[in-house]
């Protein structure tokens, strides 16, 4: 792990008495299962960014949520940091441990409380799997939208935690567009109800200032989320292109003509080819680009618009479209896309997933930046993009047993991301900014803004105790990151010290 | 109509001349939402002189534009590209602009369905309570980085700082539209609403005014047929949505104090004094009711709702509990900590 990703660049690590702590917790809540031992500790040390490892101090695994805040108030009173995870999937780093703190694992709460069909709602326990809302949801023909990849292993308090995305964003948004109602501990321990059951909710619309916050303000005990009904059919386009900028044109082309599909996804020739090799999903593996577009809804409109579609691709210059014929030829098509990181995985001893989004518009220059980008760094990157919504993964392949190599990946992955930056993006769109993109931080947002984050911050819990050095970088961290990176030609924080 | 015009500089130096002398502003655009909330005291701050649109790209379907633009003007351009506002948001005047739309949070009859502003809103440039001009959000459609702070502007009435600029998900018209009327009592209404909910039916506006099912279909040619085939009913003209969301109806002109109740859309109908007009397939009531408030936010309560009182009045808004009111009262005392902007608009404390 590279220094400027240690958590002691945003400061002292607070001192903790781990046996005092050890001892009062045990006191208090005898039931508790608490893990201090370092054979036990070593199977937390990293979510799903596993690059990234730190032993955490204590584990706690609550089973009831008078623990958790029971746990919180204690942690309060002794000024013990304290981090949440829920499967411990995310990938970057928003769970990661810290050397002097908790980890609050929330997996234990996974209970359905309630599927309410006629409300179209389910209000589940924090640690409930995001597949298995939709699996409880399917006999009353609903469903929970929001599918991240991870989707049959995340939880939903981490979805929250997260901001969690997926496919089918563009159409059906993500996982704030999706929640009525987050139940909340606060770090002193006291509940808290954000949203409500019914649309709207008064006062600020904390529930969407909490949702993505990364575990910073508040712990999820609760989750109210919205269930649609299922869509009747859904139908697959598989579209080749002999370039991307035409296959990136198409997408364009595709919206203009005002059709909003529920997945449209790109993948470029050597994810194809990786993928084809793996998953045989029938990828035609000489294409520079391909287009997955799934249309769902009521039979009458799809058929609609598959035909509408088709002719666009065509008119874009598609070299091939094919229609999905039957449900097992649509699965294969997406058991494709869906398996394009663990494909790449076998052409490569390790790989780094990149999560920027841009303008669409954007994507011809910042796939060519891309590629200047990987030859200047000699390492290889592939493509994957859910092209709909401007949300790509570059996959940066590497061998971490090759010295220096994670290092190379880690610097590439960030001048990807500030590339993202510059054209008008994101450095996340929706995998979280966590410990891995603390430092490209600094490079979208100015001292100002960071500032107001560490305000905002301040009013949910001043003290700074809940998985701090995540998703917010302290100005110190920027300055200094910025002593070896420049921002739209000026350094950043020329107010502070360099070091 | 006035030209583009660029004044956020002015509008900063406003901002840091009221810091600097601690007097409140009073932010405004035409001031057509000024029937909601608590009567503020202040120096006006009027944003209309920073209109405009600075991009829309059809194509991306993101619009930016200042936050003084008439709604109108944004409504005409996505219109002829063939899109729209999905969230249809109420005007209540000529001169509402897309600022008072963020602020006041207020969203159409499609909202159910299509989703609310805040859910629409990607990014924003606000005028902090420390006298900077920052940015929020973006223009792309995921974005994870830091706090939401674009989203918390959405219904915050201008409690947290001063919006300037605002980008936005837009979405193309449906291809087909067609509205009906269905004559069936209340809780036929309710119970019908409730089975069509959980089927792939394209409703995208549902409403009984006391005599008869309101419904809207939106969609491909196909389905909407289908819908209208099986659904049966009168045709209704589409203006009866606009008159709707711009409290137009006859319903609207009783002398009774306005009330709108927010509740479970499947919320059985509530006894209180009064007429109601059902909203958003249930889960927005219209009340106009002599009730003291104190009945009325009980019962609605009671269900997991709350209600908003359509009059500047001291207790417009729904009370809030202890600790949501405390983190209310910090969140506000760090983006605004000298209290200037729109100070007590939506609770005494904020």
């Amino acid at each position: 792990m590279n220094i400027l990703y240690d958590e002691r660049v945003d400061g002292a690590l607070p001192r903790v008495d781990k046996a005092a702590l050890l001892f009062e917790l045990r006191e208090s809540l005898p039931d508790l299962e608490i893990l201090y031992s370092q054979e036990d500790l070593l199977p937390y040390e990293c979510d799903g960014l596993s690059a990234y490892r730190v032993v955490p101090l204590l584990v706690v695994l609550p089973k009831r949520i008078e623990h958790v805040q029971a746990l919180l108030k204690i942690c309060h009173a002794r000024q013990v940091p304290v981090v949440a995870r829920g499967a411990g999937t995310g990938l970057s780093g928003g769970a990661l441990p810290l050397e002097q703190g908790i980890l609050l694992v929330m997996a234990r709460f996974n209970r359905i409380i309630e599927v309410n069909p006629e409300g179209r709602y389910a209000r589940v326990q924090p640690g409930v799997r995001n597949l298995a809302i939709s699996q409880a949801a399917a006999p009353h023909g609903l469903y929970y939208a929001p599918d991240p990849s991870s989707q049959i292993a995340c939880s939903i308090g981490g979805n929250v935690a997260e901001n969690a995305g997926g496919v089918h964003c563009l159409k059906y948004g993500l996982t704030v567009h999706n929640l009525l109602k987050v139940e909340i501990l606060t770090i002193e321990g006291e509940y808290m109800t954000l949203g409500s059951d019914a649309l709207d909710a008064p006062g600020f619309d904390l529930l969407a200032l909490f949702t993505g916050s990364e575990g910073m303000l508040g712990i999820v005990t609760e989750v109210t989320v919205k269930l649609l009904p299922k869509p009747q059919v859904a139908r697959v386009l598989l579209a080749s292109f002999d370039s991307v900028e035409k296959a990136g044109r198409a997408v364009g082309d595709i919206i203009a003509a005002g059709i909003i599909p529920g997945g449209l996804e790109m993948m470029d020739n050597l994810s194809i080819r990786a993928t084809e090799d793996f998953i045989h999903a029938g990828y035609p593996v000489d294409a520079a680009a391909i287009l997955l577009c799934e249309l769902d809804g009521v039979e009458a409109d799809v058929q609609e618009d598959c035909e509408c579609v088709e002719a666009v691709l065509r008119a874009a210059g598609a070299t091939d479209v094919r229609l999905a014929c039957d449900e097992a030829e649509r699965a294969r098509f997406w058991a494709g896309r869906k398996n394009a990181f663990p494909a790449v995985g076998r052409i490569s001893p390790d790989y780094y997933c990149m999560d920027g989004t841009i303008p669409r518009r954007e994507l011809p220059g910042v796939l060519n930046g891309i590629t200047e980008l990987s030859e200047e760094y000699g390492l290889r990157v592939a493509n994957v993009f859910h092209a709909g919504d401007g949300n790509m993964h570059p996959l940066i392949l590497f061998d971490a047993n090759q010295p220096g190599e994670l290092e190379r990946a880690e610097a590439l992955g960030g001048k990807i991301l500030e590339l993202c930056v510059a054209v008008g993006g994101s450095i996340t769109g929706e995998h979280g900014v966590g410990r891995e993109k603390i430092n490209q931080m600094c490079a979208q947002f100015n001292s100002d803004e960071l500032t107001l984050f560490h305000a905002v911050k301040h009013a949910f819990d001043p003290q700074g105790l809940l998985n701090p050095g995540k998703n917010i970088p302290t100005l110190h961290r920027c300055a200094e990151f910025g002593s070896m990176h420049v921002h739209h030609g000026k350094l950043p924080f020329p107010e502070l010290e360099r070091f | 109509m006035r030209h583009d015009h660029d004044a956020s500089a002015a509008l900063l130096e406003q901002v840091n001349q009221a810091l600097n002398e601690r007097t409140p502003l009073r932010i405004q655009g035409s001031n057509s939402k000024n029937m909601l909330g608590r009567p503020v005291a202040g120096e006006v701050l009027d944003t209309r002189s920073h209109r405009g649109i600075v991009s829309y790209d059809p194509t991306e379907l993101v619009l930016t534009a200042r936050a003084g633009t008439p709604l109108v003007d944004i409504e005409a351009a996505l219109d002829a590209a063939g899109q729209m506002l999905p969230f249809e948001p109420p005007h209540f005047g000529p001169g509402a602009t897309l600022g008072g739309m963020v602020a006041a949070g207020l969203s159409g009859p499609r909202r159910p369905w299509a989703g609310s502003v805040r859910d629409y809103v990607l990014g924003t440039r606000v005028i902090t309570g420390h006298g900077k001009m920052l940015r929020f959000g973006g223009e792309v459609m995921k974005n994870v980085a830091g706090y939401d702070l674009s989203r918390l502007m959405a219904g915050s009435f201008g409690c947290l700082g001063v919006l300037t600029e605002v980008s936005l998900k837009v979405l193309p018209k449906p291809r087909k539209c067609q509205s009906l009327r269905l004559e069936m009592d209340l809780h036929q209404a309710l119970g019908e609403l409730a089975e069509w909910g959980q089927q792939p039916i394209p409703i995208s506006a549902a409403s009984y005014d006391g005599h008869a099912l309101h419904l809207r279909l939106e969609g491909g040619e196909g389905s909407v047929a289908s819908a209208v085939e099986r659904l049966g009913g009168e045709y209704l003209d589409g203006s009866y949505w606009t008159d709707l969301r711009e409290q137009r109806l006859g319903f609207f002109e009783a002398p009774q104090p306005l009330w709108r109740l927010s509740l479970p859309h499947n919320s059985a109908p509530i006894e209180l004094p009064g007429r109601q007009l059902l909203d958003w397939g249930g889960a927005q009531r219209w009340l106009k009711s002599d009730a003291p408030a104190e009945q009325i936010r009980q019962a609605v309560a009671r269900i997991g709702g709350h209600a908003t009182l359509y009059e500047s009045d001291p207790a417009s808004f729904h009370p809030l509990d202890g600790p949501l009111l405390r983190y209310h009262r910090n969140l506000k005392l760090q983006l605004d900590p000298q209290g200037i902007f729109n100070p007590g608009r939506l609770y005494a404390e904020v």
